[in-house]
């Protein structure tokens, strides 16, 4: 049975696979910075603009102001987890890329490692894209807004990681659609996104906290966009931080006995 | 086999020093023991003699139940051209990603550098250039970005990246495909431009798996011309092929493999010259020439719709046959290496 909870070696080369598609992203950047773009003013047109003309407001917070961090998390979410299924998955299995990689002094653990630490960079990107839009519209409040970058790192590499888990063991690239459809799309309208979490029936209230990512993030992106910062926050980081290492460790093991027979 | 430098990095446990010697390293030259205890490749230089490039011995690869390599043992030196031939599913492609560290072995003994694969994999792999049976270039880049990108990973400084990148280019023929994406390049193209790939960090040793696989004759004789150029510059090269002509061309020494294991190993001539002779008569299959050539006490074999013989002298069985089989069609040609490659793996096709 291989252990899929030992410590994998990662050297300092993994940055050279993260620098690989950073350069990448920025060569096409016209395709790539157009997406959060979009997004961002779709969210506040469809959904802050238009349901937000009912629902004035949620426990005093204006009802566009209170989706808005939730944007920035299905963003974080999106890119991270769609980079590190079909992006990765592309690369390794379509592309060959890995392998062209691990006949180089880089091992298989830095190139998913160098994978991971792009998904999670890509969020901080989109973020970063999406955060002036935001502040044009006057909903999130700064300076705790900008934290809400390194923020997407962590939140980032969290769901590379479960994205790298899936494509670790998907058979094919299809049933990738899986966990899209069946994952991250409920996900992103339970984790307290766009109504508060409190509305679902009690017992769904301890799944989401206990089993939804995104419920975490969502809560602490609101604390520092909001801006209404409390103890809690600790809480979320720590939940967010050790799903984070768990999944992240987990995928680099499953990846390393996909590719390495 | 070559003195070893014993106990460099042969440790079970590469996040320690197991051995006397590395220890002193450590102490003596700290930048050249890295974390893992291995020593970087500038500091194997000094009085001990070289070792062979690559030493196997008893190389054994299960997949599962199937076993891929069965016991192998063989060394390359330096400087020397090495050939992997036999059938498909004989072994080579496994026995070549053991070497180039991508896979690890089952059991058996093997050092490439003097090294273990699987403690000090980087290592090894900073010095060698892998041209892989499939064609893995990066398609998000330029001919000239997917070299410069691969510098990167063997920690090569961004000038002399660069200017390597341009060298090697002009090496294969392909400046002017210089800002081509790949997919606009022709098969050879990319196999050309994979075996620039492989030398940008000016490999020790150079690990070809197939590398004219698929490829017109023009691509292929290039390929043959630029190994040949690197061969006469002292690089050490291993390669796998089917391609018998290709192997008695290049190759200095060559093993052939069927079934996981070795079968006999040599040099292309000498292999020729004790497996099959110098020469073989082809005739074409009648009843009169086999009973002939039994009566005789010929040693034939028949092959489809001719028989072929082999010998040291065809001038003696030629002239048997005219004066005593009335033989139709006959053909005298020197032996190769094909023909002992099809004695010892047999005709049968292999799946």
């Amino acid at each position: 049975m291989y252990r899929f909870w030992s410590i994998p070696r990662i050297t300092r080369r993994a940055w050279k696979v993260w620098h690989r598609n950073l350069v990448v992203f920025f060569r096409t950047w016209k395709v790539n910075f157009f997406p959060p773009l979009i997004e961002a003013f779709l969210y506040l047109f469809a959904i802050g603009m238009g349901i937000g003309t009912y629902v004035k407001e949620i426990g005093g917070i204006p009802y566009v102001n209170f989706i808005a961090p939730a944007i920035l998390a299905i963003s974080v979410m999106n890119s991270a987890f769609f980079e590190c299924t079909y992006g990765s998955y592309v690369r390794m299995y379509y592309q060959k890329s890995f392998d062209a990689m691990i006949a180089t002094p880089l091992s298989i653990e830095d190139v998913i490692a160098g994978e991971l630490l792009w998904g999670a960079t890509r969020s901080v990107l989109y973020v970063i894209i999406m955060l002036p839009v935001l502040a044009a519209f006057g909903v999130i409040s700064f300076p705790t807004s900008l934290l809400a970058i390194p923020l997407a790192f962590l939140g980032g590499l969290m769901f590379a990681g479960i994205a790298m888990c899936f494509t670790a063991i998907t058979p094919s690239i299809d049933t990738l659609n899986y966990p899209s459809f069946l994952l991250i799309t409920p996900m992103a309208l339970f984790s307290g996104t766009f109504f508060p979490i409190t509305l679902l029936p009690v017992l769904f209230q301890y799944i989401a906290l206990a089993l939804l990512p995104l419920t975490h993030l969502v809560a602490m992106m609101r604390m520092l966009t909001l801006p209404a910062l409390t103890g809690m926050v600790l809480l979320h980081l720590a939940w967010i931080t050790l799903v984070t290492a768990c999944f992240c460790i987990v995928a680099i093991n499953l990846m390393r006995r996909r590719l390495i027979v | 086999m070559a003195v070893r430098l014993s106990g460099v990095c042969k440790t079970d446990n590469p996040y320690l020093f197991t051995s006397l010697s590395s220890f002193v390293y450590s102490v003596l030259l700290p930048q050249c023991v890295d974390f893992y205890g291995c020593m970087p490749n500038h500091c194997f230089t000094g009085g001990a003699p070289i070792p062979d490039i690559i030493e196997v011995q008893d190389l054994e690869k299960k997949f599962g139940d199937v076993i891929a390599v069965n016991g192998i043992s063989f060394t390359v030196k330096k400087g020397e051209v090495f050939g992997f031939l036999g059938p498909n599913g004989a072994g080579k492609t496994s026995t070549m990603k053991i070497i180039a560290c991508v896979s690890p072995r089952t059991s058996g003994v093997i050092r490439v550098f003097g090294r273990d694969p699987d403690t000090c994999p980087a290592e090894i792999k900073l010095r060698l250039g892998v041209v892989p049976q499939e064609t893995n270039l990066d398609p998000d880049f330029t001919c000239f970005g997917n070299l410069f990108t691969y510098s990167r990973y063997f920690d090569i400084p961004p000038d002399i990246a660069h200017k390597r990148a341009e060298e090697l280019l002009e090496f294969v023929q392909l400046q002017e495909k210089r800002d081509v994406t790949i997919e606009k390049l022709s098969g050879g193209m990319k196999r050309r431009l994979i075996l620039a790939r492989a030398l940008v960090n000016n490999p020790d040793l150079l690990i070809l798996d197939e590398p004219t696989i698929g490829l017109d004759p023009q691509a292929r004789h290039l390929i043959w011309e630029r190994l040949k150029m690197l061969q006469a510059q002292g690089n050490t090269i291993v390669l796998t092929t089917h391609y018998l002509e290709e192997a008695a061309r290049l190759c200095d020494r060559l093993v052939i493999m069927d079934n996981g294991k070795i079968l006999v190993e040599g040099s292309p001539a000498d292999l020729v010259k004790q497996y099959i002779g110098k020469e073989i008569v082809e005739v074409e299959k009648t009843e009169e020439v086999l009973s002939c050539l039994r009566e005789k006490n010929i040693p034939f074999e028949e092959i489809g719709d001719t028989v072929q013989i082999a010998t040291g002298s065809s001038r003696e069985v030629v002239r048997t046959l005219f004066d005593h089989c009335s033989p139709q069609k006959v053909l005298t040609r020197p032996a190769t290496l094909e023909d002992v490659f099809l004695k010892l793996t047999g005709r049968k096709l292999k799946e």
